[in-house]
């Protein structure tokens, strides 16, 4: 209203009211901030993917070659596509397991213990990553806390094989690592639901699960992109898991990052592989958000 | 609905599981991590103080996590205060550009601040794990702080600027106590986070690890594992108290404010 008003008194940007000085001045410091520390460094890694490695130095010259030798070598290529597809697999193993725990919590907890149980859900995410991770391992592992407790009680003979160091692994890992990521946002899409709807939908005729995928479904669906989107974007760029559980094959773009700059001393190359493994998350979350925008449009 | 409960147990069993199995293995006498268990000790846990590495590093983590959670404290009051109390124009940008790196996979935060650290010549060390970790926790102070600054009563703050009182001094005595609970909510949580964070540290501590990147160092040797095991059960005790503190924090301060219970803290 303030920035209506002073919008037609002074239509020059430099003359803003007192008002949205002060937040500007206020919002100034941690913006700064973050342009500084996230910014600029992101901006860097820009530019260095187009340098190259020159024995302990750069060569600045601009070339696209990094980027040439990341689409060609079968190698990136690989792991990129195997981040992008571990990364959609926890997505939907995380989101479908989460949903039915926040529409339970949404709609069948009484009000005054529904903080107690979204509590509850939180602590584990919490607790150490590394250490979760770590315990993952021990739990799925060849000698683990599954395969030995399975074989102790005589319901399995031979270790199973297919949650053994591999993808599987890695997904299961990351599905429990990201719960409360697509819980959060579930439900709350679901508490806002105006229960008068589902009312009327069921006066109207609808069963209960024709008015779950006719009312319920589409109006939670902002809260579920969201999930999505919270779900995919870190999980691509994990580093931990594939490390610890996931063996060769399940290895990710995170950890050739990883190698580049630690190990092969070549911070161009994993500049590169970072600048493409954004845009590819970028995009493919842009074209996610589009095929929904019909569910993000309704009302607030 | 009796199965939807059902289910909702399994989940909770699921998500317990590997921390629940943290003490058993840490009070276990066998080094092999497997069932069945042998017998109870607590040498594992009495090992644990003779380790100078492992000291020093929890030193450091102490030290990095308490800066942090200060830093990030006080950049996230700066931010919901803004947000909360002025329109100025493009708020809706700024605010979601501040939010980002809570969605930016932390390899890439990790990675970006160590070329742009490295170029500029500045040596590694705990300064520069903060500087990282400040980043990824302002946005989780954020949301927790959003939603008090967002709920205060703003003629509590016009009376008192009518009844003589200075705008520092109307925020120190009145804005603040009201806030206070989310303040030591979002102090303990990015502590929390600061203190448990490996991948920002990994890249940017340099030659003193903190107490993840020790951890991981030690998770290579078969032999360490009870040890990291019985560190692990103190750890996670320890956070799961500072987050019954800063959720009891957070239901103070929403009575205080007067409003009923929404829910968690993102």
């Amino acid at each position: 209203m303030l920035d209506q008003v002073s919008g037609v008194r002074a239509p020059l940007a430099g003359l803003l009211n007192t008002e949205s000085k002060k937040g500007l001045a206020l919002i100034g410091v941690p913006f700064g901030y973050v342009i500084l520390m996230l910014a600029v460094p992101l901006a860097a890694i820009l530019l260095i993917s187009f340098w190259t490695q020159d024995f302990q130095t750069f060569d600045t010259t601009p070339t696209l070659n990094n980027y040439r030798e990341a689409v060609t070598d079968p190698l990136y290529r690989e792991l990129l596509f195997r981040s992008i597809r571990i990364a959609g697999l926890v997505t939907l193993v995380t989101v479908l397991l989460a949903f039915p725990i926040a529409y339970f919590i949404s709609f069948h907890v009484a009000p005054s213990r529904k903080s107690l149980w979204l509590f509850l859900i939180t602590i584990p995410f919490w607790t150490s990553y590394l250490i979760r991770v770590f315990l993952w391992k021990v739990i799925l592992g060849f000698n683990g806390v599954l395969n030995s407790g399975l074989q102790g009680i005589g319901i399995i003979e031979e270790p199973l094989t297919f949650i053994l160091y591999n993808a599987n692994a890695v997904v299961i890992t990351l599905a429990h690592a990201f719960a409360p990521f697509a819980i959060l946002p579930i439900f709350v899409a679901l508490e806002k639901i105006d229960r008068s709807l589902l009312e009327a939908s069921q006066d109207l005729g609808e069963t209960k699960l024709s008015t779950f995928f006719r009312v319920t479904l589409p109006l939670a669906m902002p809260g579920v992109v969201a999930a999505v989107l919270i779900v995919f974007i870190p999980t691509i760029g994990d580093y931990v898991t594939p490390r610890l559980v996931g063996g060769p094959d399940g290895l990710m773009i995170a950890n050739m990052i990883q190698v580049q700059f630690l190990r092969l001393n070549n911070a161009p190359m994993g500049a590169t592989l970072a600048v493409i493994a954004m845009l590819s998350v970028s995009f493919i979350a842009l074209i996610f958000v589009a095929l929904n925008h019909r569910f993000l449009r309704g009302p607030r | 609905m009796k199965s939807l409960r059902f289910y909702a147990i399994l989940y909770l069993i699921f998500l317990y599981a590997p921390i629940a199995l943290l003490p058993v293995f840490a009070f276990n006498d066998a080094t092999i991590i497997a069932f069945p268990l042998t017998g109870f000790t607590t040498q594992w846990f009495t090992e644990l103080p003779q380790i100078p590495a492992l000291i020093d590093s929890v030193k450091n983590s102490l030290y990095i996590a308490v800066i942090t959670a200060l830093l990030s404290t006080l950049l996230g009051i700066c931010a919901s205060r803004a947000a909360a109390k002025y329109t100025f124009p493009l708020k809706k940008p700024i605010m979601g550009f501040i939010m980002v790196p809570l969605v930016l996979p932390e390899i890439i935060v990790a990675v970006s601040l160590l070329v742009i650290l490295l170029q500029l010549g500045l040596s590694l060390g705990a300064w520069t794990v903060i500087m990282g970790h400040v980043l990824i926790c302002t946005p989780f102070c954020i949301a927790i702080l959003n939603s008090a600054f967002q709920n205060l009563d703003p003629s509590l703050e016009e009376a008192a600027i009518d009844l003589g009182e200075s705008t520092w001094s109307t925020f120190r005595l009145i804005t603040l106590p009201l806030v206070s609970p989310a303040i030591i909510s979002a102090l303990l949580i990015s502590f929390t986070i600061s203190l448990d964070e490996f991948i920002i540290a990994f890249f940017l501590t340099g030659t003193e690890p903190t107490l993840p990147v020790y951890l991981w160092s030690q998770l290579r040797f078969p032999a360490r594992i009870p040890v990291v095991m019985a560190l692990g059960t103190i750890l996670v005790a320890g956070s799961v108290v500072l987050l019954i503190i800063a959720e009891i924090m957070r239901r103070r301060g929403l009575r205080r404010a007067g409003l009923k219970d929404s829910g968690g803290f993102l």
